[in-house]
């Protein structure tokens, strides 16, 4: 799913460059095709140096590009932030009052989460772990939120913020797990746990014994370096690109029903209420995977 | 499809987000949801034993009730035994009591017998002096003969 996903981009950021090429000779119109329509929608806000030497915001791909890894998306960046506010606002104003005695409603629901996340650990963790807890509310939560941005219309949060800028053309991407660089954060911070819970577990010799004498023996060396490094590197990979590529292929094709007129209203509550599925099945899968990788970073083998 | 800071900025956010669930919102909340289970479990213990508290003071009030019923016949009983004793009691007093009336009454009796006997005694002295007058048809000196008489009168 993860790989036709990254077909998916690179087809449709290749058709996004050219009709851009084709929009500075075309002009004013807002968007000339349906590629460009889709193409713009999936740019984002980029902050960083722009090629005069100021910082600022990107105003072409090109530009955004051109900014190298010293940029930010401010777009993606910041609604992954306020629904991480919400998140702990939320759920902060549960634990200030929550009671032993008959929960409200607000209450019940946290409290539902919670479990949700304590069966999960207590099914598949077999360490001890004070953090892991949290961890994974943090994870299922805050992803949860932000694959939900999905489903609000795709048109609705960049048109609001192009009309509160009153830049016509300004890039904003609303579903913060559709930017990679948000699900790679996500994947490397739950990488680092597992190198940190396996250094802190088993010692650093411990730790990178597992890498080289497993599976065949000390005499193999080489060979399980080969096999044993690239699984363990390929961890987060898979985690950020799994959720990447749900994400973006269910945007994506939010974006082509955008493009058929009336017919669109139909497909789309097809689509919304087949993407419900999705977004907490990846949201949960996130967390699964993230309890399954630090149990084996607390497991001897 | 770049690859920028916004990876770091993810980072750190993740790490921050998560450092305050840790803090302030996981550990309040999973002690309710334990707490909550204890109270629980504790009531369900609480019920249990109160049944068995109930069926331990039926048995009791059972108990009681026996002992009690025991302990009322056992002083009915006393309280019987206590009557027909003084029952008896009374009885043998007013025997003792008629014995005593009909004694002194017997002996008032006798008395007045022996005083009624005396009395006749002098009567037939008297009547046998004026019996022996008209035999004799002459006055008996009573001072010569009345030593005769009373002896006569004694040996009555």
């Amino acid at each position: 799913m993860a790989e036709t996903a990254e077909a998916n981009v690179n087809e449709v950021a290749a058709a996004a460059h050219a009709e851009h090429a084709a929009e500075g000779a075309a002009g004013a119109e807002k968007y000339a095709s349906g590629g460009e329509y889709i193409g713009h929608h999936l740019n984002f806000l980029t902050y960083g140096k722009l090629p005069d030497g100021h910082l600022g915001f990107a105003h072409t791909p090109e530009e955004a590009n051109a900014m190298g890894f010293w940029s930010i998306h401010v777009d993606t960046m910041g609604i992954s932030a306020l629904l991480g506010l919400i998140f702990i606002g939320l759920f902060m104003t549960v634990s200030r009052k929550a009671t032993s005695g008959v929960p409200g409603g607000l209450q019940n629901a946290v409290e539902f989460v919670v479990e949700l996340v304590q069966n999960s650990i207590k099914n598949t963790f077999h360490g001890t772990c004070d953090f892991l807890g949290p961890i994974a509310l943090t994870i299922f939560c805050w992803i949860l939120m932000m694959n939900m941005m999905d489903l609000v219309p795709v048109d609705m949060i960049p048109g609001a913020a192009q009309m509160i800028t009153g830049n016509p053309h300004l890039f904003f991407k609303a579903v913060p797990t559709t930017d990679v660089n948000i699900t790679i954060g996500f994947s490397l911070s739950v990488f680092l746990l597992i190198l940190y819970y396996s250094i802190k577990v088993k010692g650093l010799g411990g730790f990178l014994g597992e890498l080289a004498f497993q599976p065949f023996g000390k005499w193999a060396l080489p060979l399980n370096l080969v096999m044993e490094v690239p699984a363990f590197l390929a961890k987060p990979v898979s985690l950020a690109l799994r959720l990447f590529g749900n994400l973006f292929a269910g945007e994506v094709i939010f974006l082509v029903i955008g493009l058929l007129g009336y017919w669109q209203l139909p497909l789309n509550l097809a689509w919304a209420i087949f993407h419900i599925l999705v977004i907490p099945l990846q949201a949960y899968l996130f967390m699964m995977l993230t309890i399954v990788n630090l149990n084996q970073a607390h497991q001897h083998h | 499809m770049n690859l920028n800071a916004t990876i770091i900025g993810q980072i750190i956010a993740f790490f921050a987000f998560a450092w305050f669930c840790q803090a302030l919102v996981w550990p309040p909340i999973v002690k309710a949801l334990s707490d909550r289970q204890k109270k629980i479990a504790d009531g369900l213990e609480a019920a249990s034993r109160a049944g068995k508290d109930l069926e331990l003071a039926q048995e009791r009030a059972t108990d009681m009730l026996r002992e009690a019923k025991a302990s009322a016949a056992g002083i009915i009983d006393q309280a019987n035994k206590r009557a027909n004793q003084i029952v008896d009691e009374a009885k043998d007093k007013a025997r003792e009591e008629g014995l005593r009336i009909k004694a002194g009454a017997q002996a008032e009796i006798e008395q007045q017998v022996s005083q009624a006997r005396e009395h006749l005694r002098h009567q037939v002295a008297v009547l046998a002096v004026a019996g022996a007058e008209k035999i004799l048809q002459s006055t008996v000196d009573a001072k010569v003969h009345g030593e005769l008489l009373n002896k006569l009168a004694a040996s009555l």
